[in-house]
């Protein structure tokens, strides 16, 4: 699913939140104000550097002034003044960030490197990468971690949280318009960083309800379909290449059947070996990788799994 | 006292060996010069090629494993082994004791153990390059650094090292201000350069042990399991990085305030002028570095820190803003009237000017929560701190350098090529860094091997600044060593400035003044000037 361009009529991405308001036009003040005061210095700098440009090699300064009370009351004032309104303002918006309404529907986000677990527990849905809210409705997302520090951030709703290990962090959102919107992880957590991306699909309450009804089992695709699917869906494709390419983790390239060197021993990728590397993959590690694969036990349901099996037995 | 009049702290005594040995702080000075030219073309290196990778999304020419160390790499040794020393161990340890009348500083054998640890401490930070390099981005954040398998642990010791350095510099110039002072040099006829100095030895003295000890703690917790921060063994993560930014914080102080002194000594003398406010001045660098303890939770605005902490750590931040603005406004002011003269440290001063506000403005953009929410850990911020520091302090450093490189090599540079070189500096910097505002406003996240396709362009354009910038430094560097080689001969005052280090050789003898100057006027009396002569 394409998401749309983080392009906006304005300085910021198109806004996809009536809350994106308060910060997008105190954003415009600070930058008004700082270009007239901007344009004021750069006037200064340059009048005084053709008026009183040194002449002669010995000439000496026109005068010595120090003090200018007046001025130098008004140039501590007015900056005192335009800084507590930026402030007040700032404030006033970020508490309005941080307390989420009472009807917000609920969302648990775990995020491991490197990709974003979505759950919905009151109706039992759970995918990878893809967050799906309905519009006009407010979502509330339960954040944590289960290695590193991430950082949940969805540049069109004007949010962003750190997704902390053994603590829980909020964050929420009221969609305005359906669309798919991007998700980054802004808070540096590896090799794996830049591609620990989700996206956002807000979608009109039916086609929610629809959503939720059809799960994310894959309802009845062709095995390697579903198996290509999940592939990109849950981003084993941040690790692994097709194309023979090394990565974090082995290629799937020509990976099925053959013998694979182990930190200790080896083992024939089979279909069992294939199968444990997916839900506790650090059972057995392949020589010269780092044991960083997340488990996906409990993440893949069977179809799934034997989905993306088939998949890499197509991968020759 | 010295016989002839060749005869200076460069060539007396002679020998290698005098050099690694000396305890005068001009020489100390002199040796710090070269590490941090060398600690700046190594960071300048890295950044030249983390900014090639960038030139394309996907893989160029590193993995992102090497990416991640580059950029690492980059803010490590710009941050601890460059801009940290670059003014008050170089400039700062070359005329603290000219510009108030003194033979030296107060601890000169000390001022040596400093720039040994220095160097010791260097060793380890660039033994880790070799030893797997660290990818945790120079912030170290916990608990990505206590599971990384990289050199953590010699790149952390490395900077716990250099902090004591930094502790005994701090406490030199400290207790060097209030007692070598000549007689009649009261602290109101000190130049600003030194109360900035002093003010950043305050936050030296009083923030690195915190660095030292978090750091230390780190260590402690990757090599036997001590749980403080790692959640994992009963540690709080976020606690590590309010502990980090205690120190860091006003670190970033440590670096922008002897840049502000440089800008109060360049104005005064390209102006011929007394500087304008100079009281408000000095006390505004003292209480720069006292508000700049009590704002680090700004860096934590989306960490899950309190809500009421947020606030208050908003409100202080932009009341450190203020000082900084109303310095610009004395300084602008202080050209009223003056009798300018366009030599290429004033370029820089007024690069300075340009740059830092752009920094300043920007900062305040940072420090309203609702914007902070959406521009932290982005390009932005970047960006921001880029304007700051480079814009900011390598510029006056430049600055500095070039102000007092007759008065510490005794040569003149080629002024035409200064101007040429400072101009592509400006030029290629804000290449670099205007463009990753744009980046950041469009939502680019920081610390990115791989980015959407549609930031290329203004990848690429950034990445062409990288070009335009290190050209312009390769230029600044010939024609500085070329002056030492076959440059004229500098007069002992050539800009006609009055502060102390102008009133004796070129290059100083090995005791700064043939004999104790006299201090009868301000180091910024240019009005009195006008009425003698």
């Amino acid at each position: 699913m394409k998401t749309e361009q983080l392009v906006g009529h304005g300085w910021f991405p198109a806004a996809a939140t009536d809350a994106a308001s308060g910060p997008d036009s105190l954003f415009y003040f600070i930058l008004i104000g700082s270009i007239i005061i901007f344009a004021g210095i750069l006037y200064a700098l340059i009048h005084f550097l053709i008026k009183y440009k040194r002449k002669s090699p010995n000439q000496l300064a026109s005068g010595q002034l120090v003090h200018q009370p007046l001025l130098e009351i008004s140039w501590t004032v007015i900056p005192f003044i335009l800084v507590t309104i930026v402030f007040f303002w700032g404030y006033k918006d970020f508490l309005k960030m941080s307390i989420p309404p009472v009807d917000s529907m609920e969302v648990r986000v775990t995020g491991k490197k490197w990709l974003w677990q979505i759950d919905y527990p009151r109706y039992g849905v759970k995918t990878v990468g893809e967050l799906v809210v309905p519009v006009n409705q407010p979502v509330k997302l339960v954040m944590s971690s289960e290695d590193v520090i991430h950082s949940f951030f969805i540049p069109n709703m004007r949010v962003k949280r750190d997704v902390i290990p053994n603590r829980y962090t909020r964050l929420w959102f009221e969609a305005n318009r359906t669309g798919t919107f991007q998700v980054f992880c802004t808070e540096y957590c590896g090799d794996g960083h830049s591609q620990m991306l989700a996206t956002l699909r807000v979608v009109s309450q039916e086609e929610f309800k629809d959503w939720l009804k059809a799960g994310s089992s894959g309802g009845d695709l062709p095995l390697p379909e579903l198996g290509a699917k999940v592939y990109t869906k849950y981003a084993c494709n941040t690790c692994h290449s097709l194309d023979g390419a090394t990565s974090v983790g082995p290629t799937w390239k020509g990976l099925y059947g053959s013998n694979r060197p182990l930190t200790s021993g080896s083992a024939k990728a089979d279909d069992n070996y294939l199968r444990e590397s997916i839900v506790n993959p650090k059972a057995k590690i392949v020589a010269g990788y780092a044991p960083v694969m997340p488990a996906f036990a409990g993440l893949l349901s069977d179809r799934e799994i034997d989905g993306v099996i088939e998949f890499i037995k197509a991968q020759k | 006292m010295s016989s002839s009049h060749n005869e200076n702290y460069l060539n007396t005594p002679k020998g290698i060996w005098s050099w690694l040995t000396t305890v005068d702080h001009k020489r100390i000075g002199i040796m710090y010069l070269v590490s941090v030219i060398i600690a700046f073309a190594l960071g300048g290196l890295f950044a030249l090629l983390l900014r090639l990778e960038l030139w394309a999304p996907g893989q160029q020419f590193f993995t992102a494993k090497e990416y991640n160390q580059l950029f690492t790499l980059h803010g490590a040794v710009m941050v601890f082994l460059f801009i940290i020393p670059s003014i008050p161990a170089t400039l700062g340890n070359f005329l603290l004791p000219i510009m108030i009348g003194a033979k030296d500083v107060a601890f000169p054998k000390l001022n040596l153990a400093s720039f040994y640890i220095y160097v010791f401490g260097a060793i380890f930070c660039l033994a880790s390059i070799f030893l797997g390099a660290v990818d945790t981005g120079w912030t170290f954040y916990t608990p990505y650094s206590t599971s990384t398998d990289t050199s953590v642990v010699t790149m952390t010791l490395g900077a716990f090292i250099l902090g004591f350095s930094s502790i005994l510099t701090g406490v030199n110039f400290i207790v060097t201000i209030h007692k070598m002072r000549a007689p009649g040099m009261g602290w109101f006829k000190m130049p600003l350069f030194l109360w900035s100095l002093y003010a950043t030895a305050v936050i030296q003295v009083l923030a690195t042990p915190v660095l030292g000890i978090t750091l230390f703690l780190l260590i402690l917790e990757t090599t036997i399991g001590v749980g403080i921060f790692n959640p994992a063994i009963g540690g709080d993560p976020v606690l590590f990085q309010h502990f980090f930014w205690f120190y860091s914080h006003p670190a970033v102080y440590i670096m922008i305030l002897p840049a502000m002194g440089v800008m109060s000594e360049l104005v005064a003398t390209f102006c011929k002028r007394e500087v304008f406010g100079y009281k408000f001045v000095a006390y505004s660098s003292i209480a720069i570095a006292i508000i700049a303890f009590l704002v680090w939770g700004h860096h934590l605005f989306v960490s899950g820190q309190s809500d009421y902490a947020a606030m208050i750590f908003s409100l202080l931040t932009f009341l450190v803003g203020i000082p900084s603005a109303i310095k610009v406004f004395n300084w602008i002011t202080t050209m009223y009237q003056g009798s300018i003269e366009l030599k290429t440290p004033f370029l820089y001063f007024l690069a300075f000017i340009f740059l830092f506000s752009i920094g300043g403005f920007t900062g305040i953009m940072l420090a309203a929560l609702s914007l902070d929410v959406y521009f932290h850990d982005t390009y932005f911020v970047v960006a921001h701190f880029h304007y700051v520091m480079m814009g900011g302090t390598v510029i006056a450093f430049l600055g500095g350098l070039h102000y007092w490189w007759p008065k510490m090599v005794g040569k003149m540079y080629n002024e035409f090529w200064a101007k040429i070189a400072a101009a592509l500096i400006f030029v290629g910097f804000n290449m670099v860094f205007f463009t990753q505002f744009l980046l950041g406003s469009q939502g680019m996240p920081r610390r990115y091997y791989n980015y959407l396709d549609q930031f290329q362009p203004l990848h690429a354009f950034s990445t062409m600044g990288t070009w335009v910038l290190g050209l312009g430094f390769i230029v600044v560097f010939v024609y500085l060593v070329r002056s030492l080689v076959s440059g004229e001969k500098a007069p002992d005052n050539p800009w006609g400035a009055l502060t102390l280090e102008w009133k004796t050789s070129s290059p100083p003898p090995v005791h700064n003044f043939e004999e104790i100057p006299a201090i009868t006027g301000g180091p910024y009396d240019f009005g009195k000037e006008e009425k003698n002569g």
